[in-house]
């Protein structure tokens, strides 16, 4: 009996050991190659890590499904907003001849770019279904500038790992990771179904982000900053999303 | 007696552990594996946070659709009638309930990596250890009408199982455990998969062969209440089997005596 479980002992500790030792390369080799999301800690970082480690492992140049016209629907819904305010108004009013894009932060040339000027830039559509967290869908086509070029125009630096971007409404904030960044289906929309984008639906500027759920999309960007470590934006948890109780990695 | 006649001989069946009990009584083979017991209350354990955090999830949204996409402004299949997180969406009460979905999300994608990484482990050694054979696959002379139809008459008289069921499982109990371990499992997990919009863009065939991502919702939706109904169904004879003598088992794996009624 005493062998028996001697043997058992040694047998265990080998086991243990051999565990630990791996999840310390597994996660130092995750660390490395990007497979970490910002919003890893608290209870629920196991989870998410997995989700995240996965899909990008799973899917880092995948492309979202696209749909044909027919299957466009034919009544989207627009969800609700935090009031716009006067400001935005203002620009509503001057059908946003004035609205402005800014890219910083780890770029050769900082930039600010007009909606004429991004309309002037190559386009690209794509008919893609929008989810929401909630539950509810629905299929548009959606028109406008492929984030890389963007990220190409201003030069982006090598070690650029994350692209912040910017709602007009202060509190909605998110950030996508390079595959994300680069990804074709990326865009920055300014068209909708063929029309103007309306306001109810992001409108004049929307991040497209074809394979997150919706509220990666973020409606009015004002501004882009290119980093390679979000511990310095809001609360250190890659966006505004995780600071509400939402996981960063939207694609589930 | 002879009703008990279809169990008698899962107790022959299970030679191995009865052969194994004879000689060491005082450390008798255990009624339910090590590995069994311990998957079964993971299981069980994170598919009631599954649920909790499943069902909190559609309060945001309680409308059900077909096909690729649905919101407010289509049709629903069906609609819930409860009160709805989001006050956009129409269900008829006049005030919104707050938003948990933050970390009802949280919990409900976590609880599937437990699930799935104990499922593939239970499922492996099942395979490997035949567990799946010998426990739950039944006698092809069970699976007959007229033997089925003597086990349905049984469990609806809720007749007290032998005390060979204690140390086996009937071709009813067998058969339901089969549904749940590879048709709803399988299926709940590969329609929860559906929805995520970064897997279907690798593997587009998930949701494609299901008619779209809404009705890879409601599949989910529907599995749920299968595995409830089942949980309930389980419990419930569980508690008319001898609920002492069946959660001893499953949860230090003593068995009933042989002789020992239950």
């Amino acid at each position: 009996m005493s062998i028996l479980s001697r043997r058992k002992l040694i047998t265990t500790g080998i086991v243990a050991t051999a565990g630990a030792s791996g999840l310390v390369v597994v996660a130092k080799l995750a660390k490395r190659y990007g497979l970490i999301p910002p919003d890893s800690g608290g209870i629920y970082g196991p989870g998410e890590t997995l989700t995240y480690a996965a899909q990008r492992l799973l899917t880092r140049h995948s492309l979202a499904r696209e749909f044909s016209r027919s299957q466009m629907s034919a009544k989207p819904f627009a969800n609700e907003v935090a009031p716009l305010g006067d400001d935005f108004k203002t620009f509503q009013q001057g059908a946003f001849a004035d609205w402005r894009l800014a890219v910083d932060g780890m770029v050769a040339r900082p930039s600010s770019f007009s909606l004429a000027e991004l309309k002037s830039f190559p386009r690209r559509s794509h008919i893609t279904m929008i989810q929401c967290e909630e539950g509810w869908s629905y299929i548009a086509e959606w028109t406008g500038v492929p984030l890389s070029h963007v990220l190409e125009r201003v030069g982006a630096l090598p070690q650029v790992r994350y692209v912040v971007y910017r709602s007009f409404q202060p509190d909605w904030w998110e950030s996508i990771d390079m595959a994300d960044s680069l990804h074709p289906q990326t865009l920055l929309t300014y068209e909708m179904n063929g029309g103007e984008l309306p306001v109810g639906f992001g409108g004049p500027l929307r991040m497209r982000i074809s394979r997150q759920l919706g509220y990666k999309s973020v409606k009015y960007i004002t501004r882009l900053t290119l980093t390679d470590n979000l511990k310095k934006f809001g609360k250190g948890l890659g966006s505004s999303s995780p600071e509400g109780g939402y996981a960063w990695f939207a694609g589930a | 007696m002879s009703l008990c006649a279809p169990s008698r001989r899962y107790s022959l069946h299970n030679h191995r552990a009865i052969g194994r009990t004879a000689p060491m009584a005082e450390t008798p083979h255990p009624r339910h594996s090590g590995l069994v017991r311990v998957t079964h209350w993971l299981i069980t354990f994170v598919f009631l946070a599954l649920l909790v955090s499943g069902l909190e999830i559609v309060v945001s949204h309680p409308r059900f659709y077909w096909g690729e996409t649905g919101n407010v402004n289509t049709a629903p299949l069906f609609q819930i009638p409860i009160p709805s997180s989001r006050n956009l969406v129409p269900t008829g009460y006049a005030y919104v309930l707050p938003d948990q979905n933050g970390w009802s999300r949280y919990l409900h994608f976590q609880s599937a990596w437990v699930l799935v990484l104990i499922s593939l482990l239970y499922g492996v050694a099942g395979l490997l250890n035949g567990h799946f054979r010998r426990n739950l696959l039944p006698a092809p002379s069970d699976v007959s009408p007229k033997r089925l139809a003597v086990s349905i008459v049984e469990h609806l008289r809720f007749q007290r199982p032998s005390a060979e069921e204690a140390w086996s499982y009937n071709v009813l109990q067998r058969l339901a455990y089969l549904l749940v371990i590879f048709v709803l499992f399988p299926m709940i997990i590969w329609t929860g998969l559906a929805m995520s919009p970064s897997f279907v863009s690798a593997v587009p065939a998930a949701v494609n062969v299901l008619g779209g991502q809404q009705s890879a919702r409601t599949l989910h939706f529907f599995l749920t209440w299968a595995l409830v109904l089942f949980l309930l169904i389980h419990v419930l004879m569980v508690f008319l089997a001898g609920f002492r003598s069946r959660m001893r088992a499953m949860i230090t794996g003593r068995g009933a005596e042989p002789l020992e009624r239950v």
